[in-house]
Parts: C-alpha cells; structure tokens; sequence
C-alpha cells in the first residue's frame, strides 16, 4: 500500500524501533563496559573462599634435632541447615563431654548474626575449637550419627623440649592492628608473636591456599569454582635451623635453674649464638591453643618478669669485666704500654682500693689475674690525662670521647641492628654530653668519673653485649654480629675494631692466668685452655650480682660465654662454674666433672639466691 | 502442489532465519539458565531446554500446517476465532488454578497452557479485518471506536479477571498500527505525556506539573488561535483532563494499583533502596549482565544466573544469562538482530497490497517490539518490573507457539501477496 496517505509514518515507526534498541545499547554499554562495581558484587554474591592452612615452618638446632613443630588439634563445625529435625544432641554432648546448657550457649552464640558476622545456616560453623585428639576421638568414630557435623583438622605449635622459649617466642592469633598492616592475615589467623616466630613469621608461616567455591543464592556450596583452575594451594612454611646447641641451651638452663639471671654462648668466629638463657623462664608449651591467654597473663603478671628476656634486654654495670676492655683502649690510645707497671697499696689504695691480695708494682697480666682496681684507675687516668686538660677542659673530653668510641666498636651502649634477635636493650656508655648535664661543663674530670675504670658508675651491658664482648677478645678484634638463624647470609657481616692484635692476645693472656691462677682457678679445666674474667657488680638495690665472661680454648677458640646471676654475690662462685661448665660440654659434648655440678646445685639449694 | 511451491518460492525466508536463530540462541540460553552443575543433557525433557526444544519443534509444526492452509481463511473466519477466544478468556478464571496469583493457566490433559498469549494473534486479525474492510478509513477518532473496543475487552478481562497485568499491556501495541492508518500522532504524545506526569507527581509533586501543564497548554492554544476556533476548546478540555489525571495520579498510585506493582514501580524511581526485598530482582539482574563485561564469562560460566541469584532467569529474566555469558557483545548482537526482525517485520508490512495484511502484519511487528521494549527495559532497569516474556527466548510453551502463530501467519500473508495481485 505504498500509495497512501500516511506511507511517511512507518518511518516514525521504525524510527521508534531503532531508538529504542539504542537506548537499549547505551544502558547495556554502561552496564557492562563502563560501571566497574558489578564484577565485584558477582564475585562476592557467588564466590566462597574456603582458606587452606599450610602447615608452619619446622625448627632445628644447630645439629639438625628437631625442636618445634606441628601437633593437629581439631575444631568441631556444624552446618545449622544439615542437623535435621531429630538431631541427637544429647548424644553429641556426651561424645564431646559437655553439658546440654554449653552446647544451647554455643548454638545461640553462633546463630547470632551480631556475634557472629560470616553466619550462615548453609555452611559450616565453628562449633567447639582446639580440640585435642583424646577430646574428639570418641565423636569421630560415631560422626555418621550427626548429619551436619563434621571435625576439621588444624595445626597448633608443639615443642621437644620444655627450653628456649624466649629464644623461639610463640605464636597467638593475630589482632587488629596486624590485619590493618598486613593484608595476609585474616581475623582468627595465627601468627609468630614474639622472638624467632615474630622475626621469621614471613618464612614460617607459608602461604595460605585459597579454595574457590560456588555458593548459591541460599547459602549452599554447589562445588569449585571453574573445575579450581583459580585455586591456590596452600605452600607449606619453610623450616629453619638456627644456631641454638639444644644440649648446651639444656645444661645452662638446668644450671640457672632456681636463680634469676641469663647465659649466652657464641660461637666467636661466626657470631652463631649456641645458648641463650634468661631465667626465670616457662615452658614454651604453655602458650599454645587455649590455654595460652590464661597463662600469657599469669606470666605477665608475675613479679620476677619472666617474660623479659634477661639475655638481651636486662643491663648491668659490667663490673672487673670491664676491666678487659679497658686494658685494649688504653693500651691503643697509649695510656699505658705493655710494660707499665702501678703501685698498689690493697684496701689502703686511693682513691679505689684493691680487693685482691697481691704484689707490687703490678703489670697488666697481674693486673687482669688479680683484677686490681688500682692498676685500672690509673690506666684510664692516665689514657685520659695523656695531654693534660686544656684550657676549657677540652683537650681531656676528646682523650674521653675517644676512650668512648673505642669502647663502643665492641658493639657495647647500642643495639645490634644487623640481627634476627628481636627485643634488645643498647645498655649504656655515658657521652660527654651526659657528664656535662650532672657536672656541668668544666665540672668533670678523670678523677670524677673514676668508677668507669673498673666497669661502675654508669656503664650499662646486657649479657648479650657481655658475650659478644668475649667473642671479639676471643677473635683477636672483630665480631661478627650474634644471631640466631643458621642459614642466614645477610647476618654475617664483619665488624673489625681498631685495637692492634697484639694487645688482645696480651689480654687473652691474662684471662688465661685469671683461670690458671686468679679467681676462676676452682672452676678451670686445663685441658681446654680456657679464658675467663671473673665480676661482682656493687647492686644499690640488694645482694651484688655475679659476672663471668670467657672463652674456650685460648687458641682458636671455640665457644665464648657470658654468665650473670643476680643478687647472689661472687662472680667467681656464682656465675663461673655456670660458664665453665657450659663450656665442658660444648667443647667435649658431655659433662665430665658431675660432682661439680651436684655441688653447685647444692650451693644453690643451700643459699637463699632465689627471690621466690 | 504448485500453490506449496509458491508459497516456499515467495515465502521471506530472511525473517524464517532470524527467527530460527533467535529460538535457537534463546534455547542455548535456557539451558545455561537452568543447568545446575548436575549436568543433564540440552535435549533432556526433565530440563525447561530440553521442553523448551520440543515447543519449537512444535512451533515449527505449527508454522507449517499454517504456510499449508490457505490464506484466505485469517480473513474469512477472523471475527468468528475473536469470539471464540473472548469466550475463551472468560472461561478460564473458571477453570484456571491460582499460578503466583494469575488466574490464566489451565490444564489440557497433562499440559497447561495459557490461552492470553494466543489471544494477541486473534485480536490482531479481527483489527486487521475491521480496519481493513471495503470502504474503511481512519478519518477522525470516532472510526476507532470499533477497533478500540476489540482490543479492550480482552485486556479487561485479561487485566481484571485472569490477574497478568504485562500480558494485558501487550494489547496497547496496537496503538502503532492504528498510528500507521491514520489514528492522529497526539494520541501517543498524550499517552507520552500522561507517563511523565504520572511520574513526576509520583516521584516530585503535583505543583510543577500543574504549571507545566498550564503553560504548555497555553503556547498549544495560542499556537492554534487562528487556525479553527474548535481546537482551543478541545485543548482547553484536555488541559482539564489532564490536571484531573494529576490530581488522581496519587490516589490512583496508592490506592489502585496493587501493593507488589507500587513497589516496583518506587524501585524504578529510586524513591525506594529495597536490594533485598523489592529491588532485589533489578539488582541481581544489573549484577549479573554488568559482570558480563565485553565478551561475557562464556557459555554455562556464568555464576550469577547459574547460582540462582537471579530470579525467573529462564523465563522473564532470560536476558541476563546473555548479558553475564555472552557480554556486551552477545547482548548488542541480540538486540540488532531483534531490531533487524522488527524492522523487517515492518518492510512485509509495507509490501502488502491488502490492507488486511498490511495491518496484520504491522501488529504482528508491533507486538514483538513491546515484548521486547517492556522486557529488556524491565532487566535493564529501565521500566517497572512487568512480567511478560522475551520472544523465542523465555521459557514456555504457550508463548513459543503463540508467537509462532503470530509469525507465520504474517509469513503466509506475505507469500500470498503475489497470487492476491492478480
């Protein structure tokens, strides 16, 4: 009918058609192309990530026994939708061996969308947690009569030995101040809290694999997503070895049993740490899965701060200890010269009397054999006063501030930075600064700070400094940073001192006299040529404290351990039978001299060294 | 024998294919729709694509007993099937059970069927045979009285008594036909109209539009001044019919509509943020066809449609499977070859030298059209949620073979139109 009147008008109508299916593509085109939101809304209305736990990193000693690992427990779950009408709870609650009243508060917990923000009657809950096998076993072999229940099997920390906790830390849930700084973890997640696990965490812990389900739109899993061609299996974390000798860790904690005080041993020519103890401790064991929020609180709470790790974080005044670096510095700086010798007048000497009886004039093998005080003021008066004071006192501060920057190449009045061990304290090494601040500028002389000669006064070591101290004598100059992982290559750098070689073998000399003839005499084994420096540090606040540092053998050697045990006096009674015993059984694998230690545990019973 | 051969020779078999591969694409997609990982085969009568398959082969049957049958029966017996039919409609609140509160489903034997959806093929021929008798022409709105009436009564009974509202819309498709053979074009600039006042006193209030309304009929009225005096007062009336409309506009809204068809109709406005409850099918379907992307998630990996998050995806909601599995492109591609369709629906009609056919033939494309408009409007989010199906594409029996009928009749019409030259 292409000859009437109103032809024109299929036009308008087609016209219509088009439009509309325009418009049709222009809302599709922002739809599909230009809003980005809907892939995300899909995913989250279909997808269920259902997490696969790797199993955490294995630790060994330093002679591959196993030290920590993995022990299963298990988390009972339900799927609300599965119990059917007649569930058999009465049954459930005697396999499970709890009270009809637990399970309704549990239910009712769960079911509660407030409390329990992921619910879903369509999938499984969790309904009792950190179950131990002995808990579940009964259930497990009846589990058939529970439709909806099901156990799932996750990891908790177990450990060989009840040792090392400061050393190995533990591991807890994590919070929200961790899941805001990394988004790895998610809420009920575990991770390293404190020591190796903390430092390691990201090696230890692995990598979560990640399971990718269908859930439809009630809830109900329909199977993995796109035949799991988007799944992530879950990589295991690595296991480590450190530096730790298990046996040795063992004796020192066995030794420091019932005393408040640390042990460290390094290895020198590595900076391997072989034991590192702080007493009072806890059995790592008690801070894993259910129980480990009680007793982290108990021991928080407990007045000796077990939890502090002594080892690293508590500081001393280092006492006659200190005496061994004196000698280096003031024989570099030229304070004294291998030859010199002082008078010493025992108790009657000013202005620092000697405890020791011994001859006179002394030289500095003497010296360091019978710790005289005397000798050591006038060293360090003497490397201080070597040009005098200068007109605004300023030709003696540079004389200080070069003593104190010797001092602190021995790693002493800082932290170690390059290292894996976590809570450090940095101790203290008085600046001219400080001197300045009590005494004011020109107030202060040799005379004045005259304590810090004989390792008083404000000097501040942590044993850790304490050891490593002994290693770089033991070294013969250098140190190589203490750390804890066996195969770590970025912990081994080289930190070299400028003291000529020659004065430390001076001082190893000495040491090696302090054992053979001064105060570590009753403790010594001649066979293992061992260097020592026994120190009783004046305590303000009670009973003085007990310092040993040393090494083994005088050539090459092997082991270099320091020992403080406080509040009990002598350092020769109290802190070197701990140290040479130690080093008996690094050196010779066992304990040889077992009277020794039954009658130093005796001595231990006897005193009253403990504060609890 | 030489009548079938004319019949194949001149029948439009570009339409033929486009519909076959729209019933094809559309049967691929129910499948997608209802497969739930429980991997029953496409052909699977236990499965809406395996039914789904039947009904087309049906249709097909259908299609071809109607190119067989002589043409001139639509013409002749036209009047006799809309009766029948009205009868038909009428008897099945009787029979019909309550389907998701719908009275239009009754059972023959083990099948059900909806009668309405047949209906649209029946009105359209008695249009055609009233509008296209001896002598008839479109000279003022009163010759529309008759064939406003044939399409009325079913929509009221329809609408009111068999409850599906979408189907009884359908009905207005005819106003394009009726436009095409003279009706005045202002009749859908005032349904136009009436639409964006409903909405803005819905969604604004009845301030603006009574303004609006006053100064629009003002510029029409002093426009008109000097053409015919009779215009102003028929403007003038107009404008009272419209402020009256506006002023009931609310009443109408809360009162006369049913709770279910306000809320969506609030949800379209935005008046209402309901993703849950009443938006919550509109939100699962922007979710499911935005996901989709360029080149959609692939055949049977799309999840949303899979996993049930949208509702009635096989039926109303179909387009969506296309928009998350096919993307961007299937869906335009889709929608081009329905365009492609209707406007070749449109060409045949324009090619008739009857003007039965003629009308026939532009209600035919007129209905598919606003299938097409309300539904993939509705998924689109872009007219209320109005329940009537995508063509060849939403599962069901009765709408398959009911557009069948409706395609094929146009199709043998249209083959016919060389032998009714001569």
């Amino acid at each position: 009918m292409i000859n009437d009147q109103y032809y024109n008008r299929h036009i308008v109508i087609s016209g219509i058609v088009i439009g509309v299916v325009l418009l049709f593509i222009i809302k599709l085109f922002f739809l599909q192309i230009i809003d980005q939101t809907t892939q995300e809304s899909a995913d989250n209305n279909a997808l269920y990530h259902h997490t696969i736990y790797p199993s955490r990193g294995l630790i060994y000693d330093r002679h591959g026994e196993l030290l920590v690992f993995n022990q299963p427990i298990y988390d009972v779950t339900i799927v609300m939708r599965e119990m059917g009408r007649d569930f058999d709870t009465l049954g459930l609650c005697q396999l499970l061996a709890i009270t009809q009243q637990d399970f309704n508060d549990r239910i009712a917990t769960i079911s509660n969308r407030r409390r329990n923000l992921g619910y879903s009657p369509y999938t499984p809950q969790i309904l009792f947690s950190q179950l131990h096998k002995s808990d579940i076993a009964a259930l497990s072999e009846e589990l058939y009569r529970f439709p909806g229940i099901a156990i799932q099997k996750r990891t908790l920390r177990d450990y060989q030995y009840a040792s090392a906790a400061h050393i190995l830390g533990s591991v807890g849930e994590v919070n929200q101040n961790d899941i805001d700084r990394d988004p790895y973890y998610q809420s009920g997640d575990y991770a390293g809290r404190d020591g190796l696990e903390r430092t390691y965490e990201k090696q230890l812990r692995g990598l979560k694999g990640d399971e990718v389900l269908m859930r439809d739109a009630r809830g109900r899993i329909q199977g993995s997503y796109h035949e799991g061609e988007i799944d992530k299996p879950a990589i295991a974390g690595s296991d480590m070895t450190i530096t730790i000798d298990i046996q040795l860790q063992l004796l020192a904690e066995k030794l420091l049993n019932g005393k408040i005080g640390s042990a460290v041993a390094i290895e020198p020519a590595t900076g391997e740490v072989l034991a590192m103890v702080s007493n009072p401790a806890w059995d790592p064991k008690r801070l894993v899965g259910r129980e480990r929020s009680a007793n982290y609180n108990d021991l928080a709470q407990d007045e000796t701060k077990p939890l502090m790790n002594r080892a690293t974080q508590a500081m001393y005044s280092p006492g006659s200890t200190f005496k061994l670096l004196q000698s280096l510095v003031c024989l570099q700086e030229g304070g004294i010269s291998p030859n010199t010798r002082y008078d010493c007048n025992g108790p009657e000497t000013l202005p620092i009397k000697c405890t020791h009886h011994h001859g006179s004039p002394v030289d500095l093998g003497s010296a360091i054999e019978q710790s005289c005080n005397p000798y050591f003021w006038c060293a360090f008066r003497d490397m201080l006063q070597k040009n005098g004071y200068g007109d605004d006192n300023d030709i003696f501060r540079e004389r200080y501030n070069l003593w104190r920057s010797d001092i602190m190449q021995f790693g002493l009045g800082q932290r170690f930075e390059d290292t894996d061990i976590a809570e450090q304290a940095a101790g203290c090494i008085p600046s001219e600064s400080l001197f300045n601040r009590i005494y004011g500028r020109k107030g202060w002389k040799a005379i004045t700070i005259r304590s810090l000669s004989i390792g008083q006064g404000e000097i501040l070591v942590t044993p850790l400094q304490l050891a490593n101290e002994a290693a770089i004598i033991a070294n013969e100059g250098y140190y190589i940073t203490p750390h804890l992982n066996k195969h770590d290559s970025l912990l081994v750098h080289r930190h070299e001192t400028t003291i000529q070689p020659t004065y430390f073998r001076l001082v190893k000399e000495g040491m090696h006299r302090v054992m053979t003839n001064g105060t570590g005499r009753w403790h010594n084994i001649d066979s293992l040529q061992m260097c020592g420096k026994t120190g009783t540090v004046q305590n303000p606040h009670g009973e003085d404290h007990a310092i040993f540092i040393g090494f083994a053998p005088q050539d090459h050697p092997k082991i270099a351990v320091a020992v403080v045990v406080e509040n009990c006096g002598f350092g020769a009674t109290w802190a070197a039978p701990v140290a040479t015993l130690m080093m008996e059984q690094y050196l010779l694998g066992t304990v040889k001299r077992v009277t020794k230690m039954e009658e130093y545990s005796k001595q231990i019973l006897n005193s009253n060294v403990t504060q609890r | 024998m030489s009548r079938n051969g004319s019949v194949l020779k001149n029948l439009d078999w570009t339409t033929l294919f486009i519909f076959v591969a729209l019933a094809l694409f559309g049967w691929m997609n129910i499948y997608g729709a209802s497969f739930t990982y429980e991997r029953t085969g496409i052909f699977d009568f236990a499965n809406p694509s395996g039914r789904q398959f039947v009904w087309f082969l049906g249709g097909l049957l259908i299609g071809g007993i109607i190119l067989i049958l002589d043409y001139k029966m639509y013409d002749m017996l036209a009047y006799i099937f809309y009766a029948a039919m009205i009868l038909l409609l009428l008897a099945t609140p009787i029979l019909a059970h309550n389907v998701k509160g719908s009275y239009s489903w009754i059972n023959i034997g083990p099948l059900v069927f909806q009668p309405a959806e047949f209906a649209k093929c029946v009105v359209a021929l008695a249009v055609a045979k009233y509008m296209g008798s001896y002598g008839y022409r479109v000279r003022d709105w009163r010759d529309l009285w008759i064939p406003a009436v044939l399409i009325v009564v079913p929509m009221f009974i329809i609408m009111v008594l068999q409850r599906e509202t979408g189907t009884a819309l359908v009905f207005l498709a005819f106003l394009l036909p009726f436009y095409r053979q003279g009706m005045s074009g202002l009749v859908l600039l005032a349904g136009v109209l009436a639409i964006v006042v409903f909405i803005v006193v819905i969604r604004f209030s009845i301030l603006p539009v009574a303004i609006g309304l006053v100064v629009l009929f003002a510029i029409l009225i002093w426009r008109t001044w000097k053409i015919k005096r009779f215009y102003r007062w028929v403007l003038a009336g107009m404008l009272v019919v419209y402020l009256g409309f506006a002023g009931i506009c609310n009443f109408a809204f809360t009162k006369v509509l049913q709770p279910h068809q306000r809320v969506r109709i609030e949800v379209l406005l935005g008046m209402k943020d309901d993703p849950s409850g009443a938006g919550y099918n509109v939100n699962q379907a922007r979710i499911a066809i935005g996901s989709g992307r360029f080149f959609g998630k692939g055949y049977l990996r799309g999840t949303q449609t899979k996993l049930r998050y949208v509702p009635e995806q096989d039926t109303d909601f179909i387009f969506c499977t296309v928009g998350e599995e096919w993307g961007f492109f299937g869906s335009v591609l889709v929608l081009v070859l329905y365009a492609i369709f209707i406007l070749r629906l449109i060409q045949m009609a324009e090619r008739q030298h009857d003007t039965f056919s003629q009308i026939y033939c532009y209600s035919v494309a007129s209905i598919f059209f606003f299938h097409l408009t309300i539904n993939v409007g509705m998924v689109l989010d872009l007219l209320p949620v109005i329940g009537i199906p995508l063509p060849f594409f939403s599962y069901g029996g009765s709408s398959m073979w009911g557009f069948c009928l409706l395609l094929f009749i146009a199709l043998r019409l249209d083959a016919a139109r060389v032998e009714k030259w001569h």
